[in-house]
């Protein structure tokens, strides 16, 4: 059966027909969902009232948005996020990846246990690391007494207007820099030993030979890290939801955070919708710029 | 100098002992280092109530199960009278929790979110990876007119924030009466994961030689028989390394499985936080259920472990 089936079947028919049920699948889940998000976004449509008129209100969402200054704080701090965490996950990230490629014994088993954080449920994370950040009986801050005699009770990770877009940061870091690191260590691997080899007939000097041959291997693979973390990082919801849900008042309220709120507590629907669309045209744009760049470094 | 530098038996590019011995202690630090959240935490989830909120934290205590009855009952205080007035405890975990001037008032909802959360892992990334194979090797094998869009098409419904797609998710399930069912979570993780599944599957069949197929053909084999007892078994490596992929993104999943389902079909990460206790959080029965949900995770990283940089990089990096 199958195989006459299979017989009658002209390559080109098969092809659509493998690749169709997953087009349409993303057509509905996708891609509808978008630009009935895009419709909504010119109304003023509040998802927890169905029986309301729904009324056109042009580009009024729009323009509050743009024109919201607690919006833009919202993209400031998540510009913030975004910024420190992918920063010091691609120096921790890029050293440890150095460290590892010396190849010493137990290297393998040493990076597989690092790897850890980042398959872990976000979520999930950001729960126990409120458990870690509990001021008076803590781990984290148990351990900064230990070694810093700062009182572990005087201070405070995510009760604190200063501390807590950094605790957010330290999170995110601990999760991720074995991600950069991963990725780097793709890149160091793949440079062949003849360059160095090359460089050493040249003498040319241990320093010269990192920034010369090294950084410039590597860095297509760190620019692709880089994307990924940054999209990853600017949706960012999960972890921060659950470690400070914003506070301390809106100093770690990621955009994606707020846009929860006005969407699913204050059912903001419409407003909500033009927020959403505003920044997935910024992720879109900012990473199709960034991987036209890439592709010019990988050609150099 | 130079003369020596050059006879030198071992390569240039091998590091010195030394360096890798200080290289091997830097990173033995930085994975103690990374460690201790989850060791303690783990470590939380056998202590007692009181242990968990000791000063100083308390490395050393008496383990304790409290914390795992206690992430899958829900108990009621009780009057010493009362407790009194009881016949004594049948089982273990009754006493355990009489201790505390509580008995158990029955199961928490746990258990039925860690179902939940199986039932939409295993139900998702079966079809991912099933619409995934197919699409791939239609991709890897086909001409398809607009290939390249087609594909960058496919990964750009990763670039949207999930509470965006949350807000018409949520009312078109709200229509078509898919909220808090498994059903519509898992066409969701399956829309999410697919687009992982065919990036990833497209870089394993593309490896495989397409003379392969075209040998079978020659023997009388259909394109589809081809498909089906060539190219899958030679692929089965990569397909299973990508259902884990799929499977622990569904797992892991929080903000849909939060907006879109509630008391039902809710999976396991939107319950943990709810895990309250009496004056906060019951830390150890966190722990429990924490070390209970990453269990799976840890195992299947290490089984993972050659095929991780591609699974991260939707099949950008190879190796």
């Amino acid at each position: 059966m199958a195989a006459n089936l299979g017989r009658r079947l002209s390559d080109r028919t098969i092809a659509w027909l493998f690749i169709t049920p997953t087009i349409l699948l993303l057509l509905a889940i996708n891609i509808f969902p978008l630009f009935w998000a895009i419709y909504l976004s010119f109304t003023n449509y509040r998802a927890n009232k169905p029986g309301v008129e729904i009324k056109w209100v042009g580009l009024q969402n729009y323009e509050r948005i743009l024109g919201s200054e607690d919006i833009w704080g919202y993209l400031q701090v998540t510009a913030h996020f975004v910024f420190w965490s992918i920063l010091l996950q691609v120096l921790l990230g890029f050293g440890l990846a150095l460290l590892i490629n010396k190849r010493f014994r137990g290297h393998a088993t040493l990076t597989t246990l690092i790897l850890l954080p980042m398959m872990l449920s976000p979520a999930v994370v950001g729960v126990f690391w409120t458990y870690l950040f509990q001021p008076q009986n803590g781990i984290f801050n148990y351990i900064i007494e230990f070694f810093t005699g700062i009182g572990a009770a005087d201070f405070t990770m995510i009760g604190s207007v200063n501390l807590a877009p950094w605790s957010i940061v330290l999170v995110d870091t601990w999760m991720w820099t074995p991600y950069v690191m991963l990725i780097c260590l793709a890149g160091l691997r793949s440079i062949p030993d003849y360059i160095y080899e090359a460089a050493e007939v040249d003498r040319a000097s241990a320093w010269r030979q990192f920034w010369n041959i090294t950084v410039p291997m590597v860095l297509p693979f760190l620019m692709l890290a880089v994307l990924f973390r940054a999209i990853e990082n600017f949706k960012m919801f999960d972890m921060v939801v659950e470690l400070t849900s914003g506070g301390p008042g809106s100093i770690t309220e990621l955009a994606s955070i707020n846009l929860k709120r006005e969407a699913f507590e204050k059912w903001r629907t419409g407003f909500s919708s033009a927020f959403a669309i505003i920044l997935f045209v910024t992720v879109f744009g900012a990473a199709n710029i960034y991987v036209k760049v890439l592709n010019k470094v990988k050609q150099r | 100098m130079s003369a020596a530098a050059l006879d030198a038996s071992r390569s240039v590019t091998e590091p010195s002992a030394l360096g890798r011995y200080i290289a091997g202690a830097l990173v033995l630090l930085y994975a103690i280092v990374t460690l201790v959240p989850l060791v303690w935490i783990f470590l939380t989830g056998f202590k007692t109530p009181p242990d968990s909120i000791a000063y100083p934290p308390k490395v050393v205590f008496d383990p304790s199960l409290e914390g795992y009855v206690n992430v899958f009952t829900t108990r009621t205080r009780q009057t010493p009278e009362y407790l009194q007035s009881l016949p004594p405890p049948d089982t273990w975990y009754d006493s355990l929790v009489r201790k505390r001037n509580m008995v158990i008032a029955g199961p928490s909802p746990f258990g039925q979110r860690y179902m939940n959360s199986l039932i939409v892992g295993f139900g998702s990334t079966f079809l991912a990876v099933f619409l995934g194979t197919l699409a791939a090797y239609g991709f890897s094998r086909f001409k398809v007119p607009l290939k390249d869009d087609l594909l960058f098409f496919i990964l750009s419904t990763r670039m949207m924030p999930p509470i965006a797609v949350a807000i018409p998710i949520f009312l078109m399930y709200r229509t078509l009466g898919l909220s808090d069912t498994h059903l519509g979570l898992i066409i969701l993780y399956t829309a999410v994961n697919v687009s992982l599944a065919v990036w990833l599957l497209k870089g394993f069949i593309d490896e495989i030689p397409r003379e392969y197929e075209e040998a079978a053909m020659i023997d009388g084999y259909s394109r589809f028989q081809a498909f089906r007892k060539v190219v899958l078994p030679q692929a089965s490596t990569g397909i299973a390394a990508t259902a884990i992929f799929c499977l622990i993104f569904s797992w892991n999943e929080y903000a849909f499985s939060l907006l879109l389902t509630s008391g039902e079909a809710q999976t396991a990460p939107p319950f943990i936080p709810t895990i309250i206790g009496e004056g906060g959080l019951d830390w150890p029965a966190v722990g429990a259920g924490t070390t209970l949900f990453l269990l799976p995770i840890v195992v299947f990283t290490v089984l993972l472990r050659k095929h991780l940089l591609r699974g991260i990089t939707f099949g950008a990096v190879r190796k």
